[in-house]
This record gives C-alpha cells, sequence and structure tokens, in this order.
C-alpha cells in the first residue's frame, strides 16, 4: 500500500514541476508550484516527517504562493522564453 | 547554445543520479547517519532534555546555535526587502469617495487638504467594489486561524509544529485580513514601526535567553541553568526555555513574513496592494 501512494504522489510532484516550468502564464506558475509544494508535503508526510511537511505546507504552499502572486501582480504576467 | 545547455543538464542530472546508487537505502539502520548520532538523540532526548518530540529537541536544543541564527537570516531578508523596496514618494493622485452620494474627487499632487472624516473613504485607483461574503468569511476566519497559531507555537515542544510554523500561520492571517479588507486597513492597524519592532525583538529574545543561560554560569544556550531565576520543575526547564526561544522565531518570523507581502504588493509604497 506505501508504494503506490509515494508512486501517485511522485507522478503528480513531477507533472507539477514540468508544467510550472513550461507554462507561460505566470499567475500558472505560481499556482502550479503552490501545487507542487503541497504534493512535497505529502510526500514528506508519507516518509514520516511531519514537522517538514508541516513546514512545507504552510511555507512553500501557503506564503510563497502568495509571495509570488503579488509579484505578479506588480511586473507581469506573460514571460519571454 | 540551448542544446548545449541542455546537454550540461542531462550531464549533471545524470551525474547526481548515479551518485544516487551510493547512498544507503531508506530507512537502513546500519548507515553512517543512523548509527552515531542518532541512537543518542532517540534514547537519551527526552532524559536530557524532558521534550517529547525529538525534532524540537533537537532544532532548539541540541542545534539551538543553528537555529538563532537560521532566525537572524530570516530578520534580515525582512531587511533586505525593506530596503530595497521601500519608496517614500507620495502618490500623484488620490480619489476619494463620498460614501453617501457615492461621488468621487480626485485630488492632484499639489492638494493638502484632504477630505477626512467617515463620510469618506481613500479608494485604490483599481478599485473593486467590496463584497460582503469575503469580508464577513474572513472576519470569521481570521481570530480562529490566529488562535490556532498560537496554539502550534504553544504546543511545539509535544507535537509538529514550532516557532517558525506559528509565525508563518499568523502572519498569513494577517495577510489575509489585507487581502479581504485593503492593504491600507492593515497597515493603520500595524504600524510599520511595530513590524519592524517585532521583527528585531524576536532575535533579541532568542539572544537574550542565550545570554542570560551564559550570566548564571552556564554555556549560550544551556537552558538548565535557569532554574537558578524561574521557580519550575528542574526536570522541564528545559522545555520552557525551548518554549521562550520558539515564541522569539514565532514573533520574528510572523513581523517578516507581514514585511515582505506588504513590500512586495505595494511597490514599497504601502498604500494600494491585492
Amino acid at each position: 500500500m506505501h508504494w503506490q501512494i509515494d508512486l501517485i504522489i511522485l507522478t503528480f510532484t513531477i507533472f507539477c514541476a514540468l508544467a510550472a516550468i513550461t507554462v507561460k502564464d505566470l499567475l500558472s506558475t505560481a499556482i502550479l508550484f503552490g501545487a507542487y509544494s503541497f504534493m512535497m508535503c505529502l510526500l514528506w508526510a508519507v516518509m514520516g516527517a511531519v514537522d517538514v511537511a508541516f513546514t512545507e505546507a504552510s511555507v512553500g504552499a501557503g506564503v510563497s504562493t502568495v509571495f509570488f502572486v503579488a509579484a505578479v501582480f506588480r511586473t507581469g504576467r506573460r514571460t519571454k522564453d | 547554445m540551448r542544446f548545449i545547455a541542455l546537454i550540461i543538464v542531462f550531464l549533471c542530472g545524470g551525474l547526481l543520479l548515479y551518485a544516487t546508487a551510493d547512498f544507503p537505502a531508506w530507512g537502513d539502520p546500519n548507515s553512517p547517519a543512523n548509527s552515531y548520532l542518532s541512537p543518542h538523540f532517540i534514547e537519551k532526548s527526552i532524559e536530557e532534555t524532558g521534550v517529547p518530540n525529538l525534532v524540537t529537541s533537537v532544532l532548539a536544543d541540541y542545534r539551538g546555535f543553528d537555529t538563532m541564527f537560521e532566525t537572524a537570516v530570516v530578520f534580515c531578508a525582512g531587511l533586505a526587502c525593506f530596503l530595497l523596496l521601500r519608496n517614500y514618494d507620495r502618490k500623484e493622485e488620490n480619489f476619494y469617495r463620498h460614501l453617501p452620494t457615492g461621488v468621487i474627487i480626485q485630488f492632484k499632487k499639489g492638494d493638502k487638504t484632504l477630505p477626512v472624516g467617515k463620510e469618506f473613504e481613500h479608494m485604490d485607483t483599481e478599485w473593486v467594489p467590496y463584497d460582503l461574503i469575503i469580508k464577513t468569511a474572513c472576519r470569521i476566519l481570521i481570530p480562529f486561524i490566529q488562535l490556532y497559531a498560537l496554539y502550534v507555537v504553544a504546543h511545539g515542544d509535544f507535537s509538529p509544529g514550532g516557532g517558525f510554523q506559528g509565525g508563518v500561520i499568523f502572519g498569513s492571517s494577517l495577510i489575509l485580513y489585507a487581502i479581504a479588507y485593503n492593504l491600507r486597513t492593515l497597515v493603520q492597524r500595524i504600524k510599520e514601526k511595530m513590524l519592524g519592532l517585532f521583527s528585531a525583538v524576536g532575535v533579541l529574545i532568542y539572544a537574550g535567553i542565550g545570554l542570560i543561560c551564559m550570566i548564571l554560569g552556564g554555556n549560550f544556550l544551556d537552558y538548565g541553568k535557569l532554574t537558578q531565576i524561574l521557580p519550575f520543575d528542574p526536570g522541564h526547564i528545559r522545555a520552557y526555555g525551548m518554549l521562550g526561544v520558539e515564541i522569539g522565531v514565532g514573533i520574528t518570523v510572523m513581523a517578516v513574513m507581514v514585511v515582505i507581502y506588504v513590500n512586495i504588493v505595494s511597490e514599497g509604497k504601502h498604500d494600494e496592494g491585492l
């Protein structure tokens, strides 16, 4: 049962990471990065590192997404490359 | 050029993947990391520190000096954000809305006689009508988020959590307040000076507890020496020392999160944002 959960979460993590660097819209990148952080958080929780998972959930998925959205709000949504 | 970069990336990635084959298996009890220091932490930490959560006892006691400088790094991040982005220029034009009639007044730069009183409301340039549902929901939600943040700080030695996570949750509740109402409401509620003061006070609390331990004749951050001034059970004195340190970390992190958010979202002008 353990490795199936691992496999599903890892697949989602890699999918989110690839999507975050290929998408042209920077707002989508911020949201995808939040999803990536949340998947990493689940991965830490599965491995038993609950403290790290907690930090990842609050900092990675929570506050840093807000910072990215704020930065996109003040710059631009489109990327050139 | 992009092709060469791709080759370099694949080479480095392949090398790293090749190197991971030499790592010990995950959870291997005979690996070097698990055979010297970890057994000591697992077997002795409760009797040495009196804290049930191993992670907190390592972070705040065995590695307390590390965590102090991590807090200092967070403080420096807030300071750098403030120094780079803070902009004291006044806005070119201000818009005020007369609440009973809905008339909007525009003020150019030179005007000093800005309307005051409860009938006039300062407007953002990109004004969005207030949403009653969002405001009410956030009004109910924010106190519970803050209560949860305090719980996370206070229970750092029993359950997962601690100063860092609690501080981030408290800071994000204030950011939610700024998003649900507007940035000016938050800046008026918590002054910029207070935020700067809080972010420094947290680091000072941490270093101060360390210094008190030194004055009482121990090493830096040797919480066991606090029994001389605090009337607590000597078995739990290290847990109380860690609680004080976690509170310091929480205050700094909370203030720095708000400083970074406010400076980024308003381009350092602290007037309007998301």
